[in-house]
């Protein structure tokens, strides 16, 4: 790396890696999307081939996405966030460098392991046991970083963001390590310790749980930093930060078991589940409001800037999706959602608008600084970017909405002899246009994220030729 | 005691918990450090913004004058 880019203070090539991985990685994810969004249009697609088919290439979707994307994004800001607020320079560069590696190699495993057929079957959690060992490693070293950053810190307090990236690392070890305690059977193949409705429970306590830490707690730590730095003013209000954080870590342990309505979990549970999960609301909008506030006196920069259009619609679909997550979870509407595409709108809701827009801005604003300017190649195609990336959730949010409505109605619908008004292929024949409009925002997504990569490109190579030094292609 | 009360023991405590943490965050002596907390990711500016600085500064003018003052008694080395 040229001497030119180096900070003097920071550690800024570590950084680097995972920006660059994360729109990388961000391509690799939704484009499996919109193949497995065509698959469901034209089932020929699957090639009949085992290693293409839906069943396999669909967990490799969900582990690009979260754990690839959303996973380069959370390290590369958290890194880059927790240097800057504590103004020291991150914890041994080694073990920084081998947590970007061992996640590379996490992921790369991943990209072979899943389309072979292996899998503990477990959602989010698919990967098989000596994988799972590896990620526990390059957890725990990312937190040994990460919290020795801040042990090590110039200033006296620790900024809000900080607490958010903290928590999200502690606890997703904590899920991880839980979740995957498994016997080994074989290389790759291992059995659960846990049994029936408790196995269910852990794993949904597990996978609710990443949504609520890896998904949100992370994110939001993005958010209040990178809000407040584009806005160019502080958080609304500190206070309610705070509270917002306590509060959202207290509550979300417990929503996990909305995923197990109507199934062998006791119902007393499923109804603990369903009502934190409506409390839940209240954090989730306070931390919403919390971020859109920031702006007040500063809205006008909406006109101006796409990247913090980009966060602010970023948090317009956050609390719109932590509105219809408890809406959903409450059990006479769950009998309706439940197991329909309504599931997978939601979903994406969060993780196309929220996850992915709050990422984006993020990076819009970081990429620049990191190759020592402070505004990317062009900032024509971020506004580009932006109506693709804002256009695409809203035809894929929408269509899958009217899907899963069509389907609950459908299936639940009886004669008046108590039998079934229709079949299952009924309903999934009347699910074909939705799949269409799936598959055209899924397009526009990846059209954007390729503006993307073009424009963090040029923005890489114009650094370049400022420094007037070659620079490897490592970063 | 019986499962039922000693669940709402822990409900009623985590209640008491959060209710002392709300107070706390909005006591009015917490009020000068959280603001300067809230300043910190401003705090170690080492880039010219290219943006409109003046629409910017109008709001925070006072909050800015006072940062200036915290960042030498926090030992800010990138300051």
């Amino acid at each position: 790396m040229s001497t030119a880019l180096e900070h003097p203070t920071y550690n800024y090539k570590v950084v680097r890696q995972f920006a660059i991985m994360t729109v990388v990685w961000g391509i690799v994810g939704m484009l499996l999307g919109v193949i497995l969004a065509a698959q469901l249009v034209w089932p020929q697609l699957n090639l009949d081939l085992p290693w293409t088919s839906f069943g396999r290439l669909r967990p490799l979707h969900t582990n690009a996405v979260i754990f690839a994307f959303g996973g380069s994004a959370l390290m590369a800001t958290s890194y880059y966030v927790v240097q800057r607020t504590c103004q020291t320079r991150l914890f041994c560069d080694r073990l920084a460098a081998f947590t970007f590696w061992g996640w590379q190699a996490v992921i790369l495993s991943a990209v072979i392991t899943l389309p072979l057929g292996f899998t503990t079957v477990k959602e989010y959690a698919e990967l098989e046991w000596p994988i799972n060992i590896l990620i526990a490693v390059v957890w725990v070293s990312y937190a040994i970083v990460f919290l020795m950053t801040i042990k090590r810190r110039k200033t006296s307090h620790i900024y809000v963001a900080n607490w958010f990236f903290a928590a999200f690392i502690l606890t997703v070890a904590v899920l991880h390590i839980v979740n995957n305690a498994a016997i080994p059977v074989s290389w790759m193949y291992s059995t659960s310790i846990y049994a029936g409705a408790i196995d269910a429970m852990v794993q949904w306590w597990y996978g609710h749980n990443a949504v609520g830490f890896f998904l949100t707690a992370g994110f939001l730590g993005m958010m209040y930093y990178f809000v407040p730095k584009q806005a160019e003013r502080p958080v609304y209000s500190y206070r309610l930060s705070i509270v917002h954080f306590w509060a959202l870590i207290m509550i979300y342990m417990w929503a996990g078991p909305h995923h197990l309505h109507y199934t062998a979990l006791p119902n007393w549970a499923q109804s603990l589940g369903m009502v934190m999960s409506i409390i839940l609301l209240a954090p989730s909008w306070g931390g919403m409001i919390n971020g859109m506030m920031t702006l007040s006196g500063a809205w006008h920069k909406l006109r101006t800037d796409p990247t913090l259009r980009f966060l602010v619609v970023a948090l317009s679909f956050y609390g719109m999706s932590t509105f219809e997550g408890p809406m959903m979870a409450v059990k006479t509407v769950n009998a309706l959602s439940h197991y329909t595409d309504w599931t997978i709108g939601h979903v994406h809701a969060g993780a196309l608008g929220w996850v992915a827009m709050i990422t984006i801005g993020s990076m819009y604003h970081l990429i620049p600084r990191l190759f020592g300017r402070t505004e990317m190649y062009s900032v024509g195609l971020i506004a580009v970017h932006f109506w693709l990336a804002t256009i695409g959730t809203v035809l894929y949010i929408a269509s899958m909405w009217v899907n899963g409505i069509l389907q609950g109605l459908m299936w639940r619908a009886i004669n008046p002899d108590g039998t079934l008004m229709y079949t299952f292929i009924e309903a999934v024949e009347a699910s074909g246009p939705g799949y269409v409009v799936r598959l055209i925002g899924g397009l526009f997504w990846v059209v954007g994220m390729l503006i993307m990569a073009y424009n963090v490109f040029m923005t890489v190579k114009r650094s370049e030729a400022v420094s007037q030094q070659p620079i490897p292609q490592s970063a | 005691m019986d499962t039922g009360t000693f669940r709402g023991i822990i409900t009623g405590l985590l209640i008491l918990a959060f209710l002392g943490i709300v107070w706390w965050a909005f006591s009015r002596r917490r009020k000068p450090d959280f603001d300067e907390a809230a300043q910190l990711p401003f705090a170690d500016e080492d880039e010219q913004s290219n943006r409109d600085r003046s629409a910017s500064q109008q709001g925070s003018h006072r909050e800015q004058a006072g940062e200036a003052d915290s960042r030498k008694d926090r030992g800010d080395e990138n300051a």
